[in-house]
Order: structure tokens, then sequence, then C-alpha cells
């Protein structure tokens, strides 16, 4: 494997080479001297193909069992409710919002950190993988005590006289905790690094070659950008949208903390599903689960197919 | 490195994109962050700890790290497992079980935390044969080691008490250890197992003394990881748990339970205790990293 032009300093987890791998052939049919004996391999192929059956399929399986417990009508019952509906245009809602900002801020990351050299981008590339190591409860704890009623801008949001600000502002009444907004803020920290650590180790191994070649062939940066970086980079920044994405659909703690749990107003699919559930109301908890859980099949589909055309195996993520 | 901000580059946008970059961490990371720290810096010494040393939090503490220890540790077993069986084997199926691993960061928390529920609570799928066995088992253990309190350690049920959280901890881990562990795997060159073969060592020596070592670095980072994201977790945790106080409740929720109370002093401390256990713990991660690296460099 070839080094890296620059090795990432983070204090979260590019775990090894942030760089495509070849995927060796497997070498179950090598030499008989490096293979283990029949009775370890029937070993472990029962202890892994178990483990992985009992934690994660079985899941999977009890979501869509229980949701359809009662039949297909009262599984499509559970989509009736008003409520639910305004839980799941709410979480699109946030979705729709977060997204698109940590993507537009991936781009424009992954562009100074891998075409230039300056002093601290090591810190800078630590700093942005930052909100992985915070528990998603703190995420939202920090907006509470910025926006909060007792908050640091909590006292100028709302309605009344305020002498530095003038008199449209203070006549707005301004919720951002337990309302939308703060949802969409705790949304946007917990899915902060996604597109930009996909982008950044992809950006920095393809190097800049191409660009210089477009500058000198007389197009402008936005030229080059659109018609250069943006092909190649393309699958790597679908695929940290897709994995921003499904984080985002499916953020519970953080959101949970700012959204004050308003029925039918600031409830996520979710913190709906929270609810549902306290109320014994199974059937429809596990059919809204349902939907998201197919998100998350969706989404891995998708990982496996760019991870298939790029021969390639992932680093974890940290997304503590 | 350059000795002024702006890099000689003929590239364009490079003041547009850190400018950009640098305004949106502060606005949307830093400064909140920041507020957590502020907030208790303006509490006394006294107050501060007399919110984070309470007995119920400090058993909050002990439980969060105790738990997500014992399942970083069976993840980091099963894991080297998986990850082997994943690289090594070809089967039909092969490639579904490894896009399967993905599904504790695909599917949401609250689902997960739910959905293990249904299977552990008594009258659930796996619970129902399941829990009657472990309350025997607690029984038995209990009647030969009576010094031990083990119905307090192990819990009296599997959902609803420490079991769960073990359980939903172990569900949320495991991904960590097999990503980390795949690629060095993979690389891991054959060479090196002839070589031990022919110099006599069997298959368990050469998996113990050659592999092992090789690949220990590794492990142990996927163990960090999976350990770091466990005491953060909230959302699969909360609905198996039980949340007795000092007993089957964990940190974060010491921590939304205090926000309940409207008691945010208490809260940020509490959480400023989590940041900074988690900023140390990324910081070994990131040495362990550096050492994984070093090793596996050729």
């Amino acid at each position: 494997m070839e080094p890296p032009l620059f090795r990432r300093l983070t204090v979260s987890a590019v775990t090894t080479a942030p760089f495509p791998v070849k995927r060796a052939p497997t070498r179950a049919a090598g030499p008989r001297v490096v293979r283990n004996p029949v009775w370890v391999r029937v070993l472990f192929m029962t202890l892994a193909l178990g483990f992985v059956g009992i934690f994660l399929v079985l899941p999977l399986v009890a979501v869509f069992g229980e949701a359809l417990r009662k039949g297909l009508g009262a599984y499509f019952k559970a989509f009736a409710d008003s409520d639910a509906r305004s839980a799941i245009r709410l979480t699109l809602t946030a979705a729709a919002i977060a997204v698109p900002s940590n993507l537009a801020f991936g781009i424009a990351a992954s562009w100074c950190i891998a075409k230039f050299n300056f002093r601290g981008k090591s810190l800078l590339t630590t700093l942005i993988d930052l909100p992985f190591a915070v528990s998603p409860v703190i995420s939202g704890l920090i907006y509470v005590l910025v926006f909060g009623a007792q908050g640091w801008l909590g006292p100028y949001l709302g309605a009344g006289d305020h002498p530095c600000f003038g008199e449209w502002f203070n006549q707005q009444d301004i919720k951002i905790i337990f309302a939308v907004p703060g949802i969409v803020l705790a949304t946007i920290f917990v899915t902060f690094p996604f597109v930009a650590r996909e982008l950044i180790p992809l950006m920095q191994a393809q190097g800049s070659d191409e660009e210089y070649a477009a500058l000198t062939l007389g197009a402008n940066g936005w030229q080059t950008f659109w018609h250069v970086t943006l092909p190649n980079i393309k699958w790597g920044l679908f695929y940290g949208v897709i994995l921003c994405n499904a984080r985002a659909m499916g953020e519970f703690g953080a959101v949970s903390v700012v959204s004050g749990h308003i029925r039918g107003e600031t409830n996520t699919m979710p913190l709906h599903i929270e609810i549902l559930y306290n109320e014994y109301n199974f059937v429809a908890a596990f059919a809204v689960s349902s939907l998201l859980a197919m998100l998350g099949l969706v989404t891995l589909v998708l990982k496996s197919f760019i991870e298939w055309r790029h021969q390639r195996v992932r680093p974890a993520n940290v997304t503590a | 490195m350059a000795p002024t901000i702006r890099p000689r580059s003929v590239l364009p946008g490079f003041g547009l994109s850190l400018g950009f970059t640098l305004a949106y961490l502060g606005l949307i990371v830093l400064i909140p962050l920041s507020a957590a720290f502020l907030k208790i810096a303006g509490m006394s010494w006294h107050d501060f700890v007399a919110a984070v040393a309470s007995p119920r939090v400090v058993a909050s503490y002990r439980l969060s790290f105790g738990v997500s220890l014992a399942a970083a540790l069976v993840n980091a077993f099963f894991g080297f497992i998986v990850a082997w069986v994943l690289v090594r084997y070809t089967f039909p199926g092969r490639r579904i079980v490894d896009a399967l691993v993905d599904l504790p960061f695909a599917l949401p928390t609250a689902v997960a935390g739910i959905a293990l529920t249904a299977i552990y609570a008594k009258n659930g799928w796996v619970g129902q044969w399941l829990d009657p066995l472990w309350v025997r088992g607690v029984g038995r253990l209990a009647a030969f080691v009576p010094w031990i309190d083990w119905k307090s350690w192990l819990g009296g049920t599997i959902a609803f008490d420490r079991p769960g959280i073990f359980i939903a901890l172990t569900f949320i881990g495991l991904p960590f250890v097999v990503r980390t562990l795949q690629p060095v795997l993979i690389e891991l060159e054959p060479e090196l197992e002839e070589a031990a073969a022919t110099l006599g060592a069997n298959r368990w020596q050469t998996m113990t003394r050659v592999i092992l070592p090789e690949v220990f670095p590794a492990m142990l980072t996927g163990f960090a990881l999976a350990f770091a994201r466990a005491i953060g977790e909230y959302g699969s945790v909360v609905f198996i748990a039980g949340n007795q106080p000092a007993h089957s409740e964990i940190t974060p929720l010491i921590i939304i339970t205090k926000l309940e109370q409207y008691d945010y002093r208490g809260a940020t401390a509490v959480a400023v205790v989590m940041l900074v256990a988690s900023f140390f713990l990324l910081f070994a991660i990131n040495l362990l990293q550096k050492w994984s690296r070093r090793f596996s460099a050729v």
C-alpha cells in the first residue's frame, strides 16, 4: 500500500489508512498449512453467525414481527394518526435542512484541508470529529444552555423590550428550544462530521493534479470544482450523505433533550415511537419503527453497493 | 509549512472555504460546547462536587463504565471472530453478513431499544425461555457463593435490569471492532503464517503467537471505540434498562433527569465530567491508532 501524503491526526477514528484498500482474495482455499483445522472453522463460523444472528438479525426481525403482529390493518392504522404524520413530516424537514448544511460544510472543509497547507490544519481536522465524541444527550444539552430560557441568548429571543435591538426584533417571539429550530440544530450537531470525514481522506488521496491541469487550460475556480473535483468525489459524497441522512432521521437522544415532546408539533419519528411505546401502543410503535428500520436497510444496501463498486473496506465511524 | 496563513497555491477558494468552515464549526460546535464549560465555571467547587459526586451519580458512573467495559470486551472477542470469518472464509451470504455488521450504525437507537426489549422481556421472543434460566442461574450462584450480592450485580431479570443494558451496549459496539479489524486482517500477509508453519508451529501457536500480536493494536482500538460509544449511549439503553435509581440508571439518563427537574447546573456538571472522560478516551484512541499504524506500516 502506498504511504499516504498526510496522515490524519484525529481524536477519533479513521481507524487505519483512510484510503481505498484493495480487498484481498479470500484465502480459505490457501495452502493447507495456513488453514485452521475443520473443527475450528466450523466453531468460528458457528460463533460468528450465531452472534450476528442473535444480536443483529433478531432485533431487525423483531421490529417487523411486532409491527405486523395484529395484521396489516393495525399496521397501517398507525400511519393514519395525524400525530404520526406530523412526526414523519418533522423528521423529513429536520433531515432536509441538516443534510444539505453538513454537505456544504463537508465540501468547504475538505476543499481547504485537502487542497491547501496551513497552520493548525491537523487541529482543525481533529475539531471536525469532535461531535462524534460527545454523548447525544450532551449534544442536546449544550443547545439548551445557549438558547434555553435561562441560557445565554434565551432572554433576548422572546418578545420583550431589549434595548440593543430594533423594534421589529423585540416583537418577535423566537422559540428555538422546545421548537423546530432546536431540533434542526441538534440534528446538525450530531451529523456534523459525516460528509467531511468521508471527503477529506478521499480528496487527499486524489491530490490536486487534475485541478491544476484544469486551471492551466483556462477553467475558473467554479468550473474546476464542478467539472473536475465534483465528478471525482461524487461517490464519497453520496456515501457521506446517506450515512448522514440515516443518523439525522434516527437521532433520539439529542433531539429528545431539545424537543419538549409536544405531540403533533415537536415530535420526530423516534420521539413519537417513544411516546407510543410508553403508552403501551406497541403495534403502532413498531409500525413507525419499521419505517426507520427500512430506511436503515436501504442505507445498508446503498452503502454496500458503493463499497462493492469501489472494492474497499470501510474504517469504523465513531458515532458516539 | 508556509509562514503566512495564506498558502501559496494556484488553486482558488482557500479564503472562502476556510472562512465558511471555521464559522460553521464555531457556531455549531465550539461555541455551544464552550457553553457547558462556562456554565460550570460559575459554580462553586462545593456545588460542583455535590452535583457530580452524589451517591446516585457515582452509582451511575460505576454502572455506565462497568457495563460498557463488559460489553466492549465481549465485542472484542466476538468482533475478532466475526471479522476473521468475514475475511478468511467464503460462504453463501457472506456479503449480506458483511453489510449487516453495520446495522447498529444504520438502525436508529430508539428502534433498537424497543426491539431488544421486545426480544428479552419476560414474555418476549427469547426472554420467555432465557429469563427463567437467568433467574435460576443467578439463584444457583447466590446459593454457592452467598457472600456476594449476585442478584444486585447481575440483575433479577434480563430486560429492565442490568443484563438488558449489557445487551443494548453490545449491540451498539459490535461494528466498531469488526470494522477496525477487517482491514488489518486483509493486509495480513500469508507469508507470515507460512513461515510460522515451516518453522514447526502448529495452528494454535500460529494463531496465538503470530496473528494475535499482529492484530492486537487494532483490536484494542476497536475495543476502545466500542467502549467510548457505549458510555455515551442513551436511546437504545433507556427502553431496556428499567432505570431504577442508583441501580440500573446510566449516566446520560442522570443528565436527562436533572434537566427535567430544571437543575441545569447539576446536569451540566455531570455532562462536563462525561465530556472530559470521553475526550481523554479519544486521546487514548488516537495514540492507539498511531501505535497500530506503526505496527502495520510495512
